[in-house]
């Protein structure tokens, strides 16, 4: 028997839409043979080389990381790089561009209106020694506990699939989204950062952060597993705490600084043991 | 390829109900969001109504009157169906938006397969739906059946 037919036949109902030609998106069919583990991405592939050559689609590093192939796999928001075939479906495939973003053409979504938000919300440290920031002479001091406050939602890949799945985007084009809103957490709650009022303005505003009345949809489809819903209520727990003088204001971490000049080690705490490179010590 | 044309894809209403392949939060959200609106309108209503005593106790007696038809009662015990499912969802959401650890969890690093604060905050929302029940059937007994 040959490995063609040793194939499942699963059927890609694609939606098309190409903005020269159609006035509206319509869904075309391709019978794609699919062994095991072959992922939704390579099935595009597929009927990229072997039907239509004008299907698009945006992708890159095939592994789950740079988060451009999100689209909608029966129904789900997911990576297509990232989903088996054979796990979803044995017989057929609805694949449409992610919901909630327009459509620039097939299964391409315009993701500017996210990274919109996600810029509002003033994703990175906000500090006022600027001149640290612009020329970095040392690290800021950070404990273990400090980092598991927001490294969950580091992981962010900027997908773009919880937008796709949110009800309340569905409705609200003005409400930043669990992307945003998770960014604006993992950087306020970071103890190197002092911007919490400065991020209040675009957090709190009547489309803004209270929109969320937990449907979850954003944490069950995320890729990475970055729980935006989980970011967005401590947020809020944060911004009505902060109101009320709940909680202590907290200033930014500081420099690590090195061993006072002149200071000597304690008898208890032993030597390190000597370099094994010959030479290896002698700039310090 | 014409830049700049493209073709708009938001959901609007039908992505509250129909926005995929999606779990059950989802339709706890959709529930909360008109059950606050079917209880706002009824407020409205009730307001009105009662403004109906300005105009004298005939006026006030006809409207009572319309009031017990069967339709109205099917319309009382769903604005109490309402009001049950709100007022309980209502308090998981002010628990799961005060961020307390039984409702959404700490915040950790994610390993797979990856665990959300939705598999915390099941709990409550089962919760949310036997009390939501229970009183609505207690509610439903004390109108068709005792008749209060």
């Amino acid at each position: 028997m040959s490995t063609q037919s040793q194939n499942h036949q699963v059927v890609f109902h694609v939606r098309r839409y190409d903005p020269d030609h159609d006035a509206a998106p319509a869904w075309k069919d391709y019978r794609v043979p699919v062994p095991p583990g072959m992922t939704v991405l390579d099935g595009l592939h597929y009927i990229k080389e072997h039907f239509d050559g004008t299907l698009a689609w945006r992708f890159s590093c095939r592994m789950g990381v740079c988060g451009s192939c999100a689209m909608l796999i029966n129904g789900m928001a997911r990576l297509a790089c990232n989903t088996q075939i054979l796990d979803v479906s044995r017989t057929a495939l609805t694949i449409a561009p992610l919901p909630n973003y327009e459509i620039i053409k097939d299964l391409v979504p315009d993701l500017a209106p996210m990274f919109a938000h996600h810029a509002s919300m003033k994703p990175w440290l906000i500090r006022e020694d600027r001149d640290e920031i612009l020329n970095p002479t040392g690290e800021y001091k950070q404990t273990r506990e400090e980092l598991e406050q927001y490294i969950q939602f580091t992981n962010c890949i900027k997908c773009g699939a919880c937008l796709a799945a949110c009800p309340t985007v569905a409705t609200d084009p003005t409400y930043p989204g669990p992307m945003a809103l998770a960014q604006a957490y993992r950087f306020c709650v970071d103890s190197r950062d002092g911007g919490l009022e400065e991020r209040r303005d675009a957090l709190d505003t009547p489309h803004g952060l209270y929109r969320c009345h937990y449907a979850g949809e954003c944490s069950r489809v995320c890729p990475k597993g970055v729980d935006p819903a989980r970011a967005i209520q401590l947020m809020k727990r944060n911004l009505v705490f902060s109101y009320l003088k709940l909680v202590r204001r907290r200033e930014p971490s500081q420099l690590l600084t090195g061993p006072v000049p002149g200071a000597e080690r304690r008898s208890e705490i032993p030597a390190p043991p000597p370099f094994t490179v010959e030479g290896a010590g002698d700039e310090a | 390829m014409a830049l700049g044309k493209k073709h708009p894809n938001r959901l609007g209403i039908a992505g509250w109900l129909a926005g995929g392949r999606y779990g059950g939060e989802r339709y706890l959200y959709t529930l909360h969001r008109l059950t606050g609106l079917g209880i706002l309108l009824y407020f409205a209503l009730h307001i009105l109504v009662n403004l109906s005593r300005v105009f004298g106790r005939e006026s006030w007696d006809s409207l009572m009157a319309i009031f017990e038809s069967p339709a109205f009662k099917i319309g009382e015990f769903l604005v109490f169906a309402a009001f049950a499912y709100h007022a309980f969802n209502g308090i998981r959401l002010v628990l799961i938006e005060l961020g307390l650890p039984f409702a959404v969890g700490r915040a950790e690093e994610p390993v797979y397969p990856y665990k959300s604060s939705l598999n915390v905050q099941r709990k409550l929302a089962v919760m949310v739906i036997l009390a939501a029940a229970l009183l609505v059937v207690v509610g439903g007994y004390d109108l068709f059946i005792l008749g209060h």
